[in-house]
C-alpha cells in the first residue's frame, strides 16, 4: 500500500511534467494538423537554458556553500528558460515551417524531424554529449507521511505545473489571443476571412507551447538530477503520446494524458520492471489508437468530403 | 515456355554478371573500398523498400532501423542456428553457406515484416502521421528489447556462438543479387495495379475507398513488405560485420535512410538508389566530420524540404526523364 | 422495384441535423434528381449513401440489402460509384491510371503475380488497359490518356472522373454537381452523356445538381430538401410550380439565376 502510494506520488509529478510538454504539442496539432518533432527539443534546450542561468547567477556558490538557493533567483531561472524557448519555438516557426505550411502534409512532417534532429546535434556540439549533473536550485526537503515520502521538489513540480496550466486555461479562455487560437484549430480558413491575423496567433501558439515545454525542462531536471541533449527524444515522444492518450487538440486532454502516461510508467517501473517503463508508453499507443483513436477527451473530426 | 526460357536467361546473365563484377570488385579496390561499396548495395536495399511505403503510400515510417535491426538479429540468430544442420546435410562447402545464409535472411525478412504488420495494423487504420510515431517509438522499443535480450547478447550484441563471430557470408555478389532481386520485385509492385492503387492512396485516400481501393489492406500490405525488406538488408548488415549490436539501429540509422529517399526524390525508385549510393559515399567522406554529419543532414532535410521538397528527380524514374519532359513541355504550350 | 431505398435517415454532426428522416426510393434505370438550396444536406446524402459517414438512423438498402456499416471501399464495390463535388482526382497520375485504379473487380492477379510479371498479371493488365481506353473514349478523353491528371482543364476533370467511377462497372452512379463550372455547352453534352449512362450501358444514376437546366432536362424523378429534410418529390414539371420548394429557394436564392440556360 506505501509502495503503491509512493509509486502515484512519483507519478503525478512525472505526469505533469508530461503534461506541460503535451499542451505544446496539442496546441500546435490542433492548428496546423503538424506533430512538431522539434518540441522534445524545445523542451531540451529550455532544460539546458535553465541549467545555464542558473550557472550565471552564481548557484555554484550556493552549493559549495551548503545554503539554498534563493526563490527570486529560482523564478527567474524558470522566466529566463521559458522566455529562450518561447523565442526558439517562434524562430523554428519562422525558419522552418511557414516556408511549408501550405506544402502537402509530408513535407512539413519531414522539416520537423529535421529541426528536432538539428536541434539534437547543434545541443551535443553545444552542450557537449554528456549528461550533467542538474544544478540544486532546490534543495531536497523530505517529509514522510507513513512510510510514504515526498519531498519538496516533488510538491513543487507538481504546484508549478498546475500554477502553469491553470494561467494556460485562463489564457486561452479570457484573451482575445486565447480565443483566436481556439478559433484557429476550429477552422483556420474561417477565422482567416473573420480577419484573424493567423500568423500572428500561429506565432503565440509556438511561444506559448515553447515556454510550458521550457518550464517543463527544468522540473524535469530538478526530477531527474541529469540532462543530457537526447533527453527530448522520448521524453517528447510520451508527452506526444500522452497528447493521444488525452485527444490531440484538446487541452485538458493534454492534462489528463499526461497524468496518466506518468503513472502508468511510474507503477510499470514499480511492479514490473524498470526496463520497460519506457515500453509501456508504446503499448498505450498502440492500444489507444486501436481502440479510441480520438482520445479520451477528444472529439470525432469529420472530415470534409 | 519460350517466356520462362529467355527469363531465365536473363537471370542467369544477370547472376554472372554480378559474379563478374564482385571479382573484379574484390581484385581492383582496396578492402575499404570494398566495405563502401557492400554498404552502398545495403543502403539500396533500404531505401527501395522504405520508398514504397514513405514515397509510394505516402505514409511516413521514421523508425525503419527497427525492422532492419528485427531483420539483423533474425537472420544472424537463424544462420548460426542453421549452419550445423546445412553443415551435415550439404557439407562444409560454399553450397551449404549459401543455403543456410539465404534461408536466415528470408527468416529474417519474416520477422521484419511480421513486426511491420504488429506497428502497422493500428496506425494505418487512421491518419499516416500517427505511423510516423508509432515507428519512431517501435525504433526506440526494439533497441530496448535486444539491449536486454540475454540469449541474443544484450548490449554487447549478438554474435553466435563461434568466438570469431558471424560468419563472413555477405559477399559483393550476395549483396548484389538482393539488391536486383528487390529492386525488380518493388519496380514490378510500383509499376502494378496494386502500385497504382497505392499512389492513389497517397493522392487521395477518400476518393481511391470510394473506388473500392481496399486501402487499409493495402497500406499494411506495403507497409510490411517495406519492413520485410528491411530486414533483408539488416540481415546483409549483420553477416558482414561479425555481429550484431544494438547500437548499430539508433535513431540515426533511419534518418539516414530518410535522408537517402529524400535525396533522390521520394516516390522515385531511381531516386532511391542514388540516394542509398549517395548516404553509403557521404558517410565515409564525412568520416572525420563524424559530430557534424547528424547537424548537416538535418539541415539538407530542412532546406530540401522548403527549396525542392519533390527531391532530385522528383516522382520520377531515370529513365522516364525524357519522356516525361516532352509531356510536360507540350502541356505548356497548350495552355 | 427499387435500386437503392433511404429509409428514414438520419445524420447528426455535434448539435447539427444536417439529415433528418430523409426517405426516398430510386427506381432502376431512372434519373434521379436530388436539389436543395445551398447546405440543403445533399452532399451529406450522398457521402451516407457511399459509407463515407456513418448515419445515426435509418437503413439504406441496395437492392433489398442493407449498406449501413459498410466501408466506402466495401459499398465501392458493390456497385455503388460517385463522383465528388469538389473534383477528386489523383493529380499526379496519368489520366489513364486514374481511371485502372477502380478496375479492382478486373483483376485477379495477385500481389505475387505482379512482382514475377505473370501471364495473368499481365492478362489483367490488358484487360483493365482496354476497359480505361473504352471508357476515355465515350468521354472524349482517349487522346489525353497519357498526360498528367492534375494538368487537364475543369471541364475534362470533371469528364475524368465520370469515366473512373464507370470504372467500377456500377450500378448506381452518384454524380455530385457534374455540371458545376461548365459552360452552356459543356453542359448539353453532359446531358447527353448522362442520358447515354442509363439508355446505353443501363445504369440508375443520382444527380446532385444546382444547374437546373440540367435537372430538368434529364431527371424522371426530382426530390427536394431544405435544412435536411425532404420537402418535395415529383417529375420535374411538378417540381416546377410546387409552393414549398419555391419557398425555400426563394428565401435562399433565385432558382432562375441557375437556370438561365
Amino acid at each position: 500500500m506505501t509502495q503503491l502510494l509512493q509509486q502515484i506520488i512519483n507519478g503525478l509529478s512525472l505526469g505533469s511534467i508530461y503534461a506541460l510538454i503535451a499542451l505544446g504539442y496539442t496546441m500546435v496539432y490542433g492548428i496546423l494538423k503538424l506533430i512538431n518533432f522539434a518540441h522534445g527539443e524545445v523542451f531540451m534546450v529550455g532544460a539546458y537554458t535553465g541549467y545555464y542561468s542558473a550557472g550565471a547567477l552564481g548557484i555554484s556558490a550556493y552549493e559549495a556553500q551548503h545554503r539554498d538557493f534563493p526563490v527570486y533567483l529560482g523564478l527567474i531561472v524558470l522566466v529566463t528558460a521559458m522566455a529562450t524557448a518561447a523565442l526558439l519555438g517562434v524562430l523554428i516557426e519562422l525558419l522552418a515551417y511557414r516556408p511549408v505550411r501550405n506544402a502537402p502534409r509530408l513535407t512539413p512532417l519531414i522539416t520537423a524531424i529535421g529541426v528536432s534532429l538539428f536541434l539534437q546535434n547543434a545541443g551535443m556540439l553545444l552542450f557537449s554529449p554528456n549528461p550533467q549533473r542538474y544544478p540544486a536550485i532546490l534543495s531536497e526537503v523530505r517529509f514522510e507521511f507513513f512510510g510514504v515520502i515526498v519531498t519538496n521538489i516533488k510538491l513543487t513540480i507538481f504546484v508549478v505545473a498546475l500554477c502553469l496550466m491553470l494561467g494556460l486555461h485562463l489564457f486561452v479562455q479570457k484573451t482575445w489571443t486565447g480565443r483566436a487560437m481556439r478559433a484557429l484549430s476550429f477552422n483556420i480558413d474561417a477565422a482567416k476571412l473573420m480577419g484573424i491575423d493567423t500568423d500572428n496567433v500561429i506565432r503565440s501558439t509556438f511561444a506559448v507551447g515553447s515556454a510550458l515545454a521550457a518550464a517543463g525542462g527544468i522540473l524535469f531536471g530538478l526530477d531527474q538530477i541529469t540532462i543530457n541533449p537526447l533527453m527530448g527524444v522520448l521524453t517528447g515522444l510520451k508527452a506526444f503520446v500522452a497528447a493521444v492518450l488525452g485527444g490531440i487538440g484538446s487541452i485538458p486532454g493534454a492534462v489528463v494524458g499526461g497524468l496518466l502516461i506518468g503513472l502508468a510508467e511510474q507503477l510499470t517501473a514499480g511492479y514490473l520492471s524498470a526496463e520497460y517503463r519506457d515500453a509501456i508508453t508504446f503499448v498505450i499507443l498502440i492500444l489507444i489508437l486501436l481502440l479510441k483513436p480520438e482520445g479520451l477527451l477528444g472529439v470525432v473530426r469529420v472530415e470534409k468530403v | 515456355m519460350k517466356r520462362t526460357l529467355l527469363r531465365a536467361a536473363i537471370f542467369v546473365a544477370v547472376l554472372l554478371v554480378i559474379y563478374g563484377l564482385g571479382v573484379a570488385c574484390e581484385a581492383g579496390f582496396t578492402e575499404y573500398v570494398q566495405r563502401i561499396v557492400l554498404l552502398a548495395g545495403i543502403n539500396v536495399i533500404l531505401a527501395v523498400g522504405l520508398n514504397l511505403i514513405n514515397g509510394t503510400t505516402g505514409q511516413f515510417s521514421i523508425g525503419h532501423a527497427g525492422f532492419m535491426a528485427v531483420g539483423a538479429y533474425g537472420a544472424a540468430y537463424v544462420g548460426v542456428q542453421l549452419a550445423p544442420v546445412a553443415h551435415r546435410a550439404l557439407g562444409t562447402g560454399a553450397v551449404s553457406n549459401a543455403f543456410s545464409f539465404n534461408l536466415a535472411l528470408l527468416a529474417g525478412a519474416l520477422f521484419a515484416g511480421l513486426s511491420g504488420l504488429i506497428v502497422g495494423l493500428p496506425s494505418l487504420r487512421l491518419r499516416g502521421d500517427y505511423l510516423a510515431v508509432v515507428t519512431l517509438g517501435f525504433g526506440e522499443i526494439i533497441r530496448i528489447l535486444f539491449n536486454n535480450a540475454t540469449f541474443l547478447g544484450a548490449a554487447t550484441g549478438y554474435f553466435g556462438d563461434d568466438p570469431s563471430g558471424l560468419p563472413a557470408y555477405t559477399t559483393f555478389f550476395w549483396v548484389y543479387a538482393w539488391v536486383a532481386l528487390i529492386v525488380v520485385l518493388i519496380h514490378n509492385l510500383t509499376f502494378s495495379q496494386t502500385g497504382r492503387s497505392l499512389t492513389a492512396i497517397r493522392e487521395d485516400e477518400i476518393a481511391a475507398e470510394a473506388m473500392a481501393t481496399p486501402t487499409t489492406r493495402l497500406k499494411v500490405t506495403a507497409f510490411a513488405i517495406s519492413a520485410a525488406t528491411a530486414g533483408i538488408a539488416g540481415g546483409l548488415f549483420a553477416h558482414m560485420q561479425a555481429g550484431v549490436r544494438p547500437e548499430d539501429f539508433r535513431f540515426e540509422k533511419s534518418i539516414d535512410m530518410i535522408v537517402m529517399i529524400i535525396v533522390g526524390g521520394l516516390g522515385s525508385i531511381s531516386g532511391a538508389i542514388l540516394g542509398g549510393i549517395f548516404v553509403a559515399v557521404s558517410l565515409e567522406l564525412m568520416r572525420d566530420l563524424q559530430q557534424y554529419r547528424l547537424v548537416l543532414y538535418a539541415l539538407l532535410l530542412i532546406v530540401i524540404m522548403i527549396v525542392r521538397p519533390q527531391g532530385l528527380l522528383g516522382r520520377r524514374e531515370l529513365y522516364q526523364l525524357f519522356r516525361k519532359r516532352k509531356a510536360g513541355s507540350g502541356l505548356e504550350s497548350s495552355r | 422495384m427499387s435500386l437503392l431505398e433511404l429509409r428514414g435517415v438520419d445524420k447528426i454532426f455535434g448539435g447539427l441535423h444536417a439529415v433528418r428522416g430523409v426517405s426516398f426510393a430510386v427506381e432502376k434505370g431512372s434519373i434521379f434528381g436530388l436539389i436543395g438550396p445551398n447546405g440543403a444536406g445533399k452532399t451529406t446524402l450522398f457521402n451516407v449513401i457511399t459509407g463515407v459517414y456513418r448515419p445515426e438512423h435509418g437503413e439504406i438498402l441496395l437492392a433489398g440489402k442493407d449498406l449501413a456499416g459498410l466501408r466506402p471501399a466495401r459499398i465501392a464495390a458493390r456497385g455503388v460509384a460517385r463522383t465528388f463535388q469538389n473534383i477528386r482526382i489523383f493529380r499526379s497520375m496519368t489520366v489513364a491510371e486514374n481511371v485502372m485504379v477502380a478496375g479492382h473487380h478486373l483483376h485477379s492477379a495477385s500481389i505475387a503475380d505482379a512482382m514475377l510479371r505473370t501471364r495473368r498479371y499481365e492478362q489483367d493488365e490488358r484487360a483493365l488497359g482496354k476497359r480505361a481506353h473504352e471508357l476515355l473514349e465515350i468521354f472524349g478523353l482517349s487522346h489525353l490518356a497519357q498526360e498528367v491528371a492534375g494538368s487537364l482543364p475543369y471541364g475534362s476533370q470533371r469528364r475524368l472522373e465520370i469515366a473512373r467511377a464507370l470504372m467500377l462497372s456500377p450500378e448506381l452512379l452518384l454524380l455530385d454537381e457534374p455540371a458545376a463550372g461548365m459552360n452552356s455547352q459543356e453542359a448539353r453534352t453532359l446531358n447527353e452523356q448522362i442520358r447515354f449512362l442509363r439508355d446505353k450501358l443501363g445504369l440508375t444514376v443520382i444527380l446532385v445538381e444546382h444547374n437546373m437546366a440540367v435537372i430538368m432536362k434529364v431527371c424522371e424523378t426530382i426530390h427536394v430538401v431544405d435544412h435536411g429534410e425532404t420537402i418535395a418529390q415529383g417529375n420535374p414539371a411538378e417540381i416546377k410550380v410546387n409552393p414549398a420548394v419555391l419557398a425555400a429557394y426563394l428565401g435562399q436564392e433565385e432558382p432562375n439565376n441557375q437556370a438561365r440556360s
